[in-house]
C-alpha cells in the first residue's frame, strides 16, 4: 500500500471508515452538512452555479457536464419533476458504485436532496439491481435513518423542504444503464431506448423533467458544497476535474477499487498502484471503458487520463473498468469476449446493434476458429463503422469499439489469425498446435496415457508423436511431459 | 408557428418548427427511404421507433447519423440524404435486416407487397454479405392470423396498432439482443391471449410476419364440388377497395364487376351482406326503440345505451376486456351471421337444398369474421351458419388466379332474393354508418313521420369519437360513436362509472370502420385511400334508389312470409346471440 499516495478518495472518502448502518457514523463525518448548508443559504441557482463551476462531469460514462444538467432540469417547468439515481451499473467486474451504496448510502441520499431542492423536485428514485442485495439493504436502513433524523421526507431540517426516496429494482439488463431506457424500465414497460430529444430532463418520469445522475457523480456532490468548487476544480486537468474511481483488474499485482485524480497517467495506475503486471510478464493492453470500450496499448502509457484524451485515444472512460492485459492476451478474442456481452445485452430494437452486432461476433468467431480471411476483416472494419453511425443508444454506438481498437493497434494480430492461421498469443484453441519435438522426448508415455482422445501415438522409448486431426487442443499432455518436449505452434 | 430555414442535399427548404427531417425532404420531393417508420395522417396513429435506422442521414456537425423520421430540423441544418456514407451505412443496414430474414419470398403471402422487398429492390441488392444464425420460431396458425415471427423485422407497427389503437395488448415485444421479436406475452398462441383478431397488425405489417389465414383453396374446392350449393354474401366495404388490387384508383365503386366476377368464378349464388344489414337495422332498430320506450316510460332495469355488435372484433373485445357489460350490447347477430342462418334455413329450404349441402362464403373487409364464423353458438349441429369467410385481399388473388379481367367485366346485378339492398347498408361500411342506418329507421318507426333529410351528416367523419343528439320529433337521441377499440375503452369505462350520456353507441374496431378492415387492400399508410373509400361509401348510398332499410321490398317480404316480426320468435331463434364473459387469466402452455 505504498503507492497510497498517488490516490485521492473524494467519492469513497467514507468507505470502509465508517458504519454505514450507522447514519451517526455519516453525521460525524460532516454527513448532511452540505444538505443543510444548501437549504440554509436558500439559493438553489447558486448551488447549480457551484456544480457548473467545479467542473464536475458525469461518471456513469457519458461525462456531461453535471451542473448544466442540473440547470436545465431546474429550468423546464413542471408540477412534478424527478432525480433520479442510476445504480444499475452493469459492465463486467465493476463494482464501483456498489462499494459506494454499500459503504456510504447516505453520500448519495445527501446528494439526491441537494438535487432535488436545486431543480425543484421532491421525488427521488433510486434504480438499483436487485442482483445488491446489500447495497438495497443499506439504502432501505439509511433512507429510514435518515427520516428519523429529519434529513429526509417532510419539512428536512424544518425549512419547509420536502424529499422522498424510493427504490426501484433493475432486473440486471445492461441497457438499463441508458438513461431513457432506465425510465422506460421504471415506468414499467419494456427497458429499451427511445430517441433523444426530449431529454429526460425535458421530459422523462412520467413525462415530466427527470434529472439523472449515477451513483459516483451524487457521491462527489456534498464534499464540493462543503469544500468549495474552487477546491474540486484545482483537481484533474483542465476539462475533467476531480477523481474517478476505476475497478483495476486483469493481469496485474493489485487488483481492486482505486480513485485517482484525473490526468493520472496509465502507467503510474498500472506499475505504482496497481504494482506491475503479474508473474513480470510484458504489458500488451489495457481496456478501459466497460464492454464498450476499447484497449489502449503502450504508446498510450504516458497519456494523463481524462474523458477527452481517453475518447481521442480510441477509448473511453466509460464507468470506470479498467482490465489489463498481457502478451498472452489474444486480442482477437478479447473483441470476442466483449461483442459476446453487448450481442446478450443489446435491447434488440434497433438493427444495427439486434443484428450488426451479432454479425460482428460470428465474424471474430470465424476468425478464431481460423476459417476467416482478410475480406472478413474488411466487412468486419466497414461493419464496425456502420454500427457505429447508425445505432439508436450509447450500447450500440460503443459496442464496436473493442473492435475497431483492436484492429487499429494489433492488426498484425488480426492478420496472422487469418493469413497464417496462428494466434500470436496461442490463446486460440482452433489455432494452437501441440507439438512434441523428437530430440526432447524421451517416450515416457506420460503424454499418450493422459491424452483423453488417445491422440498421442508412439513406441516406448521412442520419441511420440501428436495426431494434429484428433487433438483437441486441452493441453493435458503438455502439463505431463517432464522434459519440455511439448510446445504450442 | 415559428417556420425554420434548413438545405436538404444542397436545396433550401422552410418548414414549421417541430417538422423532421423526413417530412421536410419529401416535401421538396427527396424520398427517403423508411422501413419502421407508419402514420395513419389524420388518424391519430403514429409509429416511429426509430429502430430499423434505414432512413438515415448525415447532419452537418453531428457526431453520427441521424434517423430522418425522428430527427427534428433545425434552424441552419444542412443535410445530407445520399453522401457515400449514408448509402454505404443504409445499405449495410438493410443488408443486415436481409441477412436474418427468409429469403422465400417466391412463396410468402406479403410477396408484390412486402416493403422491404421494396427496399431490396431500391436497392439492387443482389447479395446478401453476411451470413449466420437465422431466428427461428414456430409459425402459429390462428382462427384468423398466421404469424411467422421469423420474418418479423421488429419495425413495432402491430405492437402500435395492438396496444396504442386498440388497447388491446395482445402483441409487443418480448425477449432482447438477437432473438428480440414482437410476439404474445410468454411466446403464447394467439388464441391464448386477448387477440380480438381486429387484423390491424396484419394491414400494417410491412413484411409476411403477419398475415390472414388463406381460405381461397377452400372456396375452391367447395365450388368445384358439384354436390354442393355454394353462396357467397359480400360486405359493404368490400365494394369500395377491391378495384384497387386490379390497378383502379382508390375509392372506385366495383359493386357490378365484383357481382360478375363471383359469378364468373362459380359461385352458384351471388347475394350481398347489405341485404341482412338491413335485416340487422331491422332488429337491432326494434331492440333500440323497445329499451327507448321502457327507459321513457321509467322502467330502471333497462340497459341503456344500446351497443352495436357488428363488428367481431369489438364482440371479442368486450367479451375479453368488459365480461360485466355483456347484458348491453345489442343481441342483434352481425349481418354476415344472419345471412348464413336465412341461407341456410330460409333460402336452403326455398331451393330444396339440404342444410348439410350448402356452403355459405363471405366476402369481408375483416379478419376477424373469419373467427366470428368459427363460433360455436353460430353452428347447427356443427355446421356453421357461414362456412368460410375470406377477405378482399383473397378474392382478388381467387380472381387474378381464374384469370378473370376484372376491368372488363360487364356490371351484373346481385341474385334475388337476398341480393336487394338499401343506401341503408351500404354505410354499414364505415364509421358511424350503422348507427345512421338505425336512426333513419327508428326515426319514422317512432314518428311514423317522413324524415325530413336522410343524411346525418353530424354522424359522419373520421375522428375517433363522436357525438351528436338528434331530434326524433321532440325526443332528444343521444349517440355516441367510436371507432378503434381504444376509444370504444374510453366511453365503455364512462358507461361502467355511470356517466354516460348516450341512448346508443356505436363500435368499429377498425380506423374509418370496415373500409380499413384488417382485410383490405394494402394502404401502406396513405390515409388518402381510407378517406376515398370513405367518400364512396356514401356516394355508393346517394346512389341507390331505396335507402332506408325497413323500405327494402326484399326485406319486408321476408317479415310476411318467413320471420314474423322484427324481434319476434322466430327472429330471436335465427337473428340473435348472446355473449360470454371471457375474461382470461393467461394460462402458460406448453406445447
Amino acid at each position: 500500500m505504498e503507492n497510497n499516495y498517488k490516490q485521492i478518495r473524494i467519492a469513497l472518502r467514507n468507505c470502509g471508515f465508517i458504519n454505514p448502518e450507522n447514519i451517526e457514523d455519516y453525521i460525524a463525518r460532516n454527513g448532511y452538512a452540505a444538505l443543510a448548508s444548501v437549504l440554509e443559504t436558500n439559493n438553489p441557482q447558486a448551488t447549480i452555479e457551484a456544480i457548473k463551476k467545479s467542473g464536475l462531469r458525469g461518471r456513469g460514462g457519458g461525462g456531461f457536464p453535471t451542473g448544466v444538467k442540473w440547470e436545465i432540469a431546474s429550468k423546464n417547468h413542471a408540477d412534478q419533476k424527478y432525480v433520479f439515481c442510476n445504480a444499475d451499473e452493469g459492465d463486467p467486474g465493476a463494482f464501483m458504485d456498489r462499494s459506494i451504496l454499500e459503504g456510504d448510502p447516505h453520500s448519495v441520499l445527501e446528494a439526491m436532496a441537494i438535487n432535488g431542492f436545486c431543480i425543484g423536485a421532491n421525488k427521488g428514485l433510486i434504480y438499483i439491481r436487485a442482483e445488491y442485495p446489500l447495497a438495497i439493504e443499506r439504502l432501505l436502513i439509511a433512507i429510514k435513518q435518515a427520516e428519523e433524523v429529519g434529513a429526509l421526507g417532510q419539512n428536512i431540517f424544518g425549512t419547509g423542504f420536502n424529499f422522498d426516496i424510493e427504490l426501484r429494482y433493475g432486473a440486471g439488463a445492461f441497457v438499463c444503464g441508458e438513461e431513457t431506457a432506465l425510465i422506460h424500465s421504471m415506468e414499467g414497460d419494456r427497458g429499451e431506448p427511445t430517441f433523444k430529444p426530449p431529454f429526460p430532463a425535458q421530459e422523462g418520469y412520467l413525462k415530466k423533467p427527470t434529472n439523472v445522475n449515477n451513483v459516483e457523480t451524487f457521491a462527489n456532490i456534498p464534499v464540493i458544497i462543503l469544500k468549495g468548487w474552487e477546491w474540486f476544480a484545482a483537481i484533474g486537468t483542465e476539462k475533467s476535474k476531480g477523481t474517478k474511481v476505476f475497478a483495476l483488474a486483469g493481469k496485474i499485482n493489485n487488483v481492486g477499487l482505486i480513485e485517482v485524480p484525473m490526468g493520472i497517467t496509465l502507467r503510474e495506475v498500472i506499475y505504482e498502484i496497481g504494482n506491475g503486471i503479474k508473474d513480470d510478464k510484458n504489458f500488451k493492453a489495457v481496456q478501459t471503458g466497460g464492454p464498450s470500450g476499447g484497449c489502449l496499448t503502450e504508446k498510450f502509457l504516458d497519456t494523463p487520463i481524462d474523458y477527452d484524451n481517453l475518447i481521442a485515444a480510441g477509448s473511453m472512460m466509460g464507468s470506470g473498468g479498467m482490465i489489463v492485459m498481457d502478451e498472452d492476451d489474444c486480442m482477437v478474442s478479447v473483441a470476442k469476449f466483449y461483442l459476446d456481452f453487448t450481442v446478450e445485452e443489446s435491447c434488440g430494437k434497433c438493427a444495427p446493434c439486434r443484428i450488426g452486432n451479432k454479425r460482428l461476433y460470428e465474424l471474430l468467431d470465424k476468425i478464431t476458429e481460423g476459417k476467416g480471411n482478410m475480406e472478413d476483416l474488411d466487412q468486419l472494419k466497414n461493419l464496425s463503422k456502420v454500427i457505429k453511425d447508425t445505432a439508436l443508444c450509447g450500447l450500440g454506438q460503443t459496442s464496436p469499439n473493442p473492435v475497431l481498437s483492436t484492429i487499429e493497434n494489433f492488426w498484425e494480430e488480426y492478420v496472422a489469425h487469418v493469413n497464417e492461421k496462428k494466434c500470436p498469443a496461442g490463446q486460440c484453441k482452433a489455432l494452437k498446435s501441440y507439438i512434441i519435438d523428437p530430440d526432447l522426448c524421451i517416450g515416457c508415455t506420460a503424454c499418450a496415457r493422459a491424452c483423453p482422445v488417445g491422440a498421442i501415438k508412439g513406441e516406448k522409448k521412442m520419441p511420440h508423436e501428436i495426431n494434429q486431426n484428433t487433438c483437441i487442443k486441452c493441453g493435458a499432455c503438455m502439463e505431463k511431459c517432464k522434459f519440455n518436449a511439448i510446445s504450442i505452434k | 408557428m415559428d417556420n425554420i430555414k434548413l438545405t436538404i442535399d444542397h436545396k433550401e427548404v422552410s418548414v414549421p418548427k417541430g417538422t423532421t427531417i423526413l417530412k421536410a425532404a419529401r416535401e421538396i420531393g427527396i424520398d427517403i427511404p423508411t422501413l419502421c417508420h407508419f402514420e395513419l395522417a389524420g388518424m391519430n396513429i403514429h409509429n416511429h421507433p426509430g429502430g430499423c435506422r434505414i432512413c438515415v442521414v448525415e447532419v452537418e456537425g453531428r457526431r453520427n447519423l441521424a434517423p430522418a423520421c425522428v430527427t427534428e430540423c433545425m434552424d441552419g441544418m444542412v443535410v445530407k440524404t445520399n453522401s457515400i456514407r449514408v448509402l454505404n451505412s443504409r445499405r449495410t443496414v438493410l443488408e443486415l435486416i436481409l441477412s436474418d430474414h427468409p429469403a422465400d419470398c417466391l412463396v410468402c403471402a406479403k410477396s408484390g407487397n412486402c416493403e422491404l422487398q421494396a427496399l431490396a429492390i431500391r436497392f439492387g441488392v443482389r447479395e446478401i454479405p453476411f451470413q449466420g444464425e437465422q431466428s427461428s420460431y414456430k409459425v402459429e396458425v390462428s382462427p384468423s392470423i398466421v404469424r411467422d415471427m421469423n420474418k418479423c423485422v421488429m419495425c413495432r407497427r402491430c405492437e402500435t396498432m395492438c396496444n396504442d389503437f386498440q388497447t388491446v395488448g395482445a402483441l409487443s415485444a418480448i425477449e432482447r439482443g438477437f432473438p428480440a421479436v414482437v410476439s404474445t406475452a410468454f411466446n403464447q398462441k394467439l388464441s391464448y391471449s386477448n387477440c380480438t383478431f381486429c387484423g390491424q397488425c396484419v394491414a400494417v405489417c410491412p413484411v409476411g410476419a403477419l398475415v390472414e389465414v388463406d381460405h381461397t383453396p377452400k372456396i375452391i374446392r367447395a365450388i368445384s364440388d358439384e354436390k354442393k350449393t355454394v353462396v357467397v354474401q359480400v360486405a359493404p366495404a368490400v365494394r369500395v377497395a377491391l378495384g384497387e388490387e386490379f390497378g383502379m384508383k382508390p375509392g372506385s365503386i366495383v359493386t357490378g364487376k365484383l357481382t360478375a366476377a363471383l359469378k364468373a368464378l362459380g359461385f352458384d349464388y351471388v347475394f350481398d351482406t347489405d341485404w341482412s344489414a338491413d335485416l340487422t337495422i331491422m332488429e337491432e332498430g326494434t331492440e333500440l326503440i323497445d329499451r327507448l320506450t321502457r327507459h321513457l316510460k321509467g322502467d330502471k332495469d333497462v340497459k341503456l345505451p344500446l351497443l352495436t355488435s357488428c363488428c367481431p372484433a369489438w364482440v371479442n373485445f368486450f367479451e375479453y376486456h368488459f365480461p360485466d357489460l355483456k347484458e348491453i350490447p345489442s343481441t342483434a347477430k352481425s349481418p354476415q351471421q344472419m345471412f348464413g342462418a336465412i341461407a341456410k334455413s330460409f333460402f336452403a329450404d326455398k331451393i330444396g337444398v339440404k342444410r348439410e349441402d350448402m356452403i355459405v362464403v363471405s366476402v369481408m373487409p375483416c379478419l376477424a369474421k373469419k373467427y366470428e364464423c368459427a363460433r360455436d353458438e353460430f353452428k347447427v349441429n356443427g355446421n356453421p351458419d357461414v362456412d368460410f369467410s375470406i377477405s378482399t385481399r383473397e378474392l382478388a388473388t381467387l380472381i387474378k388466379q381464374a384469370n378473370i379481367d376484372f376491368n372488363s367485366l360487364e356490371e351484373t346485378p346481385f341474385d334475388s332474393p337476398l341480393g336487394e339492398s338499401t343506401g341503408a347498408a351500404v354505410i354499414f361500411g364505415t364509421t358511424g354508418g350503422v348507427i345512421e342506418a338505425a336512426v333513419r329507421t327508428a326515426y319514422e318507426v317512432i314518428t311514423k313521420k317522413q324524415l325530413p333529410k336522410i343524411d346525418f351528416t353530424e354522424l359522419r367523419g373520421l375522428e375517433g369519437v363522436r357525438s351528436a343528439t338528434i331530434d326524433v320529433d321532440g325526443l332528444p337521441l343521444n349517440i355516441g360513436i367510436a371507432h378503434g377499440l381504444s376509444n370504444a375503452r374510453r366511453l365503455l369505462n364512462d358507461i361502467k362509472e355511470g356517466k354516460s350520456q348516450f341512448h346508443a353507441i356505436e363500435v368499429m374496431a377498425c380506423p374509418g370502420g370496415c373500409i380499413d378492415g384488417g382485410g383490405q387492400p394494402l394502404h401502406h399508410g396513405n390515409s388518402d385511400i381510407i378517406k376515398a373509400r370513405w367518400e364512396a361509401i356514401y356516394e355508393a348510398d346517394r346512389n341507390m334508389p331505396v335507402r332506408k332499410s325497413h323500405e327494402n321490398p326484399s326485406i319486408k317480404e321476408i317479415y310476411k312470409d318467413f320471420l314474423g316480426e322484427p324481434c319476434g320468435h322466430k327472429s330471436h331463434e335465427l337473428l340473435h346471440t348472446h355473449y360470454f364473459d371471457k375474461a382470461k387469466v393467461i394460462e402458460i402452455k406448453l406445447d
